[in-house]
């Protein structure tokens, strides 16, 4: 299933896309495979698998600290597409920096995704000026690459942006960078009104809008849900793994019972409105 | 040949954006702003007062005696470590913080690696009268204790960086993450010609001044160009600075000096053009240290100025392109050329410029014998007074050079 598949079947559901973020091999890659799997089952819409990168600038401290430990303990490319291919049963996209694609080959990396089952890629340091390449190779696999407008993007970059965009956009809520906030930006809502507006003016359907950035809470995703088509969550999760995957066996199921939940009581506000 | 980017921001396939799309508004408006002050009367003549008045400029061009008998050539010195603050920095640091203010923003962000870029953005800062924050990386605020107080006593604030390698990478990601998050009042004034367009054109544009002043410079003293110059290279912009006037001048040859560490087959260096390989760090498409999957490599060096896992776009492409040759240099060799500096020619030079020095000697050895009075202008880029710790260290350790 496509990306827009997939927000169009939940549509017709009278549903709304929850998303959700972990890094892949944090605390480890078998843990990932785990806790992907409890998130399927608190019925996540769509898996962002991060591929952690040394220097991933536009995270903040919890996602940068899941990367470096996901690298120290031996993450790596091919061990990412592997852990990849094993989460089955939900929509996958792989959230990377561009270097990582870079040094694979563009056609490599996109292949290996499909190959993977993922469906879209979302590059936060490859802006729509740089994205050329990339598009093509993805246009050659039926990946989406999905791009991301800020509160700051103009009209005019944001028009750009929706000439290339599918799958869906990511609509950055904030000024800053990934991270738990106690409430939800004040940008969210002009900002959607502002890339609604130009899409009226489009002769085509209109792309999904799924909003991220210090989403963290069911209040947020509920109210993310009212004007965007889904949400997701991405450091809420890290910091419970962190927080949760205590050594002992019994920490880790205990953490695979409370991600299942977690999951269940972000999904639950998606379906609540119109 | 005069290299100029395109109008993507790039040097040949080097250079470009690759920033996150919440900074490209910002990206876009500081190329105009860039643009509509350099060429701007009042600009420029603001900033040359500055520079004569406050930075000292010119600064001297040294003609070696003692080292040039030594080696066999003719070897001059461009002294930026006269640059108050001791080093080539201030150049560029005056320039953006009057660029920050013309564009209406108030607080100034920098990382530093050998604090050097951090005091000359204070100093800048101060001037200015703008407000300063610096993100330094706790290992090198360990390493680089004197530089972290004179920036505190100028009135800067510092923020120790505590993750990824905790050095000059790492600063640079911290600053980068709180541009995204203050992008609204706050100028990210960079050190080194590296990042995302425009970055790279703006910082050596600041820095061409130490090339202009060299031309007029070694023409009044010796009537004509030199055969060689170098220059060491961590980001490339003192380098770029000394170079980009000479860049059609055919005879004169470019050498940039990175840190060779411990030697380029230990790995544990910072010479990304010479050992490194293509790909995208901190906006940029440019050479790095990386692994094969491209994650970043730390970088290492004795010299902080050049313990960077990356360079700039512009000197890449010209060594791609073969006008600017590349080598370098080891912890041991500089050593050697930092106290022959010391001791013949009575100047202290900055760990980093000790790396251009090593390699001056040598280049002039080999020289004397091809050719009389081959003329090489080394850019000595910076003082030495805030590395005589890390020196005293490696000689303390050597029991019988007495330095204990």
């Amino acid at each position: 299933m496509t990306l827009e598949e997939k927000f169009k079947e939940l549509k017709e559901r009278n549903e709304k896309a929850f998303i959700g973020f972990i890094t892949a091999g944090h605390p480890s890659a078998e843990d990932t495979s785990k806790i992907a799997l409890a998130m399927i089952k608190g019925g996540v819409d769509i898996l962002e698998l991060g591929l952690p990168f040394s220097d991933p600038i536009a995270d903040g401290v919890t996602i940068q600290q899941a990367s470096e430990s996901s690298l120290r303990a031996g993450m790596n490319t091919d061990t990412y597409f592997d852990v990849a291919a094993g989460i089955k049963g939900v929509e996958k996209v792989c959230l990377t920096y561009y270097n990582l694609v870079l040094q694979r080959g563009l056609e490599q990396f996109v292949h290996d995704s499909e190959s993977a089952g993922i469906t879209g890629l979302i590059i936060p340091d490859l802006p729509v000026e740089e994205s050329k390449p990339l598009l093509k190779a993805c246009a050659r696999h039926e990946t989406d690459l999905v791009f991301i407008i800020a509160p700051t993007t103009t009209d005019k970059r944001m028009s750009k942006i929706l000439d290339l965009a599918s799958g869906f956009v990511y609509v950055v809520s904030l000024l800053g960078v990934t991270g738990e906030r106690a409430r939800l930006s004040d940008a969210v809502r002009p900002l959607i009104g502002r890339i609604n507006e130009l899409e009226l003016a489009r002769d085509r359907p209109q792309i999904p809008l799924a909003v991220g950035f210090g989403i963290s809470t069911p209040e947020h995703v509920r109210a993310v849900c009212e004007v965007a088509d889904g949400a997701i969550v991405g450091s809420a999760f890290i910091k419970m793994i962190e927080e949760r995957a205590g050594p002992e066996l019994e920490d880790r199921k205990a953490l695979l019972t409370d991600i299942e939940a977690f999951t269940k009581s972000l999904k639950r506000e998606t379906k609540k409105t119109r | 040949m005069l290299s100029k980017p395109d109008e993507h921001g790039k040097f040949g396939i080097f250079g470009g954006k690759f920033a996150p799309e919440v900074l490209m508004t910002t990206i876009e408006e500081l190329e105009a702003a860039y643009i509509t002050c350099s060429n701007d009367k009042g600009f420029r003549s603001e900033l040359d007062s500055l520079l004569r008045t406050y930075a000292g400029r010119p600064t001297a061009l040294y003609f070696a005696k003692n080292l040039s008998e030594m080696c066999g050539a003719k070897i001059y010195l461009k002294r930026e470590d006269l640059v108050h603050g001791g080093a080539h920095k201030l150049n560029n640091t005056l320039g953006q913080c009057l660029l920050a203010k013309h564009m209406g923003k108030r607080r100034i962000i920098a990382e530093t690696g050998a604090g050097q870029h951090g005091v000359a953005t204070a100093m800048a800062a101060a001037v200015l009268g703008l407000e300063c924050e610096i993100y330094m990386g706790t290992e090198d605020i360990e390493r680089q204790k004197l530089n972290v107080f004179r920036m505190k006593l100028l009135g800067a604030k510092v923020n120790p960086v505590d993750s990824g390698s905790k050095t000059l990478k790492d600063a640079i990601n911290e600053s980068i993450r709180d541009w995204v998050t203050n992008v609204e009042n706050t100028y990210y004034l960079i050190g080194s010609v590296v990042g995302m367009h425009p970055y790279p054109l703006m910082v050596r544009e600041f820095q061409r001044v130490i090339g202009k002043e060299t031309k007029v410079q070694i023409l009044d003293a010796e009537g004509r160009l030199p055969d060689t110059i170098i220059a060491c290279v961590g980001g490339g912009s003192n380098a770029m600075g000394i170079f980009y006037e000479f860049l059609d001048d055919d005879t004169v040859e470019l050498i940039g000096v990175e840190a060779a560490g411990k030697g380029l087959e230990t790995g544990e260096h910072g010479a990304s053009i010479c050992a490194g390989t293509e790909g995208v760090l901190h906006g940029m498409y440019s050479k790095l240290l990386q692994n094969e999957d491209g994650q970043i490599k730390q970088s290492y060096s004795f010299a902080p100025g050049l313990d960077y896992p990356g360079v700039g776009p512009e000197l890449a492409h010209l060594a791609e392109s073969g006008r600017v040759k590349m080598g370098s240099t080891t912890d041991e060799e500089t050593l050697n050329a930092f106290k022959t500096l010391s001791t013949e020619e009575g100047i202290i030079p900055a760990l980093e410029s000790a790396h251009a020095i090593h390699y001056a000697i040598e280049e002039a050895k080999k020289k004397a014998g091809e050719q009389k009075d081959h003329l090489i202008v080394v850019n000595l880029s910076g003082r030495g007074d805030k590395d005589i710790y890390t020196v005293a260290q490696v000689l303390g350790d050597r029991r019988e050079e007495g330095y204990v």
